[in-house]
């Protein structure tokens, strides 16, 4: 964290669908080796800021730099250097967790006791060298978040991407997951995630956006927003900040436990 | 390595996965070769007597049934290639629903790359397929009088023809949108063989129709099939065979590779 490049840096970037604003004019800037989270609820143009970032949209107006990198005219250098793990599982359930692995490691073009290698150190680093073997079709929404994970990883990718990387998971499947963040930023990994979890963004990032209909309505560390809205929790600074609460559905959380 | 190896490399990488996939899902590949297989039995034996009698110098054929699965069999070649053309869409489609496809357009990888591996899988499983059916039609009498050439070159056109609809579907697969959308989305290349030389001589269709037929690609292709398992000449139809293949390969090569960076996941 001591290192104060911009790894991550947006400049005005505007996107639509159609005569539908999605973005309206997005700046932010992430340094090298912190972790930057996107906060807001459905709707709010997280997914699509992200899908922007990892080339696989591109944005009506406006420029945005991975590593340097223009987003949109050098996409082969950002994906050189960039991870993504997205909202929809991005893993092959009929392989099994290690031939999945494997794929990426094949596509990384890691020579071939590398990938062995990094393969067999993924699966035991995510808790899943028991079912290495087992078709991915079987595993549970954590494990499969987790191997989603692992397969972005198999690159050392070093900016990573994440969309609501804990939606869905059970509360201890969701601890798991903070600690591999946490163990990516100490390895000098840069993170930006979305969530709609204020606890999320509060437990994880340096650096909170506040994302509310295409705008960054607020942005500061966890406790300066708290200062700055003179309330306890993200929740308030939700409020204070866009007139309305931040609608969350942390309902699914429960569902999913209970399975 | 340059960036060409680099492309060959990944569509092998990506062929193994989608092998994997077919070996694990064995029932779509006995779906793929049952429609044909279906096709043959019923042509030749509900159909075949009276159809048989129909073909030139039928009338006076004493075995007609014998004589149409003779006219029917490279037909029923084509429609293998067809039938796993049309499961490309649908696998194609699969990947193109799910984040798999994100997560490889975010790789720094030749965007052709996962679709060529599904072409290669698709050209594997066509090999198998047509040497099923091949199979069956020979154990229900089909004979052939071609020469070692003559099979070369019906090997050489099933699989330039398996590369065009392949590729075809692969587009078709990418813009329809869902895996439902893509099972249907090919079924016009399942009826055109219809309206082709495949199951009667197109002269003994209406004017207008016989026209439509004769100018489709699909009865040049399956000409050029019948002349080499025949052991003839094909003549010009080798031409026009080859000239749609590779017509039909370049469109939707240039389709499905513009469509795959523009899809997203639902």
């Amino acid at each position: 964290m001591t290192d104060h490049t911009t790894a991550i840096e947006v400049t005005g970037i505007v996107k639509s669908y159609g005569d539908t604003p999605v973005l309206r004019g997005i700046d932010l800037s992430v340094p090298a080796g912190t972790v930057y989270a996107l906060l807001g609820p459905n709707g709010a143009g997280k997914t699509t800021m992200i899908r922007i970032l990892a080339t696989l949209l591109s944005a009506d107006d406006g420029t945005a730099r991975i590593s340097g990198y223009d987003v949109g005219t050098e996409p082969d250098a950002v994906r050189r250097s960039i991870g993504m793990t997205g909202q929809f599982s991005a893993i092959d359930e009929l392989l099994t967790g290690r031939e999945n692995l494997r794929l990426m490691a094949d596509l990384a073009h890691l020579r071939k006791a590398e990938a062995a290698a990094r393969v067999e150190e993924l699966l035991a680093r995510f808790g899943l060298a028991d079912a290495g073997d087992r078709r991915a079709a079987t595993y549970s929404g954590g494990m499969k978040r987790r191997l989603d994970l692992a397969m972005t990883l198999v690159s050392r990718p070093r900016v990573i991407f994440l969309d609501e990387p804990t939606t869905g998971l059970d509360p201890r499947s969701r601890r798991d997951l903070w600690q591999i963040v946490r163990e990516l930023l100490r390895e000098g990994v840069t993170i930006l995630l979305t969530t709609q979890y204020l606890d999320e963004a509060d437990q994880l990032a340096h650096t909170v956006g506040l994302l509310d209909a295409g705008r960054l309505v607020a942005e500061g560390t966890p406790a300066e927003l708290k200062a700055q809205a003179g309330g306890e929790t993200l929740d308030d600074v939700f409020l204070a900040l866009t007139g309305h609460a931040a609608t969350a559905d942390d309902q699914d959380d429960d569902t999913e436990a209970l399975r | 390595m340059t960036t060409l190896t680099y492309a060959t490399r990944d569509s092998a990488t990506l062929l193994r996965r989608n092998l994997r996939h077919l070996v694990r899902y064995p029932s779509l590949t006995l779906m793929i070769i049952g429609m044909p297989v279906v096709f043959l039995l019923l042509f030749v034996y509900v159909f075949g007597g009276t159809l048989g009698a129909g073909l030139p110098g039928g009338s006076t054929s004493s075995d007609p049934r014998a004589d149409y699965l003779l006219y029917l069999t490279p037909a029923i070649l084509v429609m293998t290639v067809v039938s796993v053309a049309n499961s490309t869409a649908i696998l194609v489609a699969k990947d193109a629903t799910e984040g798999i496809i994100d997560r490889f357009r975010t790789l720094p990888i030749a965007r052709s790359a996962p679709l060529t591996g599904h072409v290669l899988a698709a050209m594997a499983q066509t090999v198998f397929g047509v040497l099923i059916v091949l199979g069956i039609a020979l154990a229900l009498g089909y004979r052939s009088d071609a020469s070692v050439a003559g099979w070369v070159g019906a090997a050489g056109i099933l699989v330039l023809m398996g590369w065009a609809v392949t590729w075809l579907c692969v587009a078709l697969g990418l813009a329809s949108g869902s895996v439902e959308a893509a099972s249907n989305a090919p079924m016009p290349l399942i009826l055109l063989p219809f309206l082709s030389s495949a199951f009667v001589p197109t002269d003994s269709m209406p004017s207008g129709l016989a026209w439509v037929a004769e100018h489709q690609p699909f009865t040049p292709i399956i000409e050029t099939l019948r002349a080499f398992l025949d052991g003839r000449d094909p003549g010009s139809d080798l031409w026009w065979a080859i000239g749609w293949c590779a017509l039909i390969t370049v469109l939707c090569f240039w389709w499905a590779t513009r469509l795959f960076g523009r899809v997203r996941a639902s």
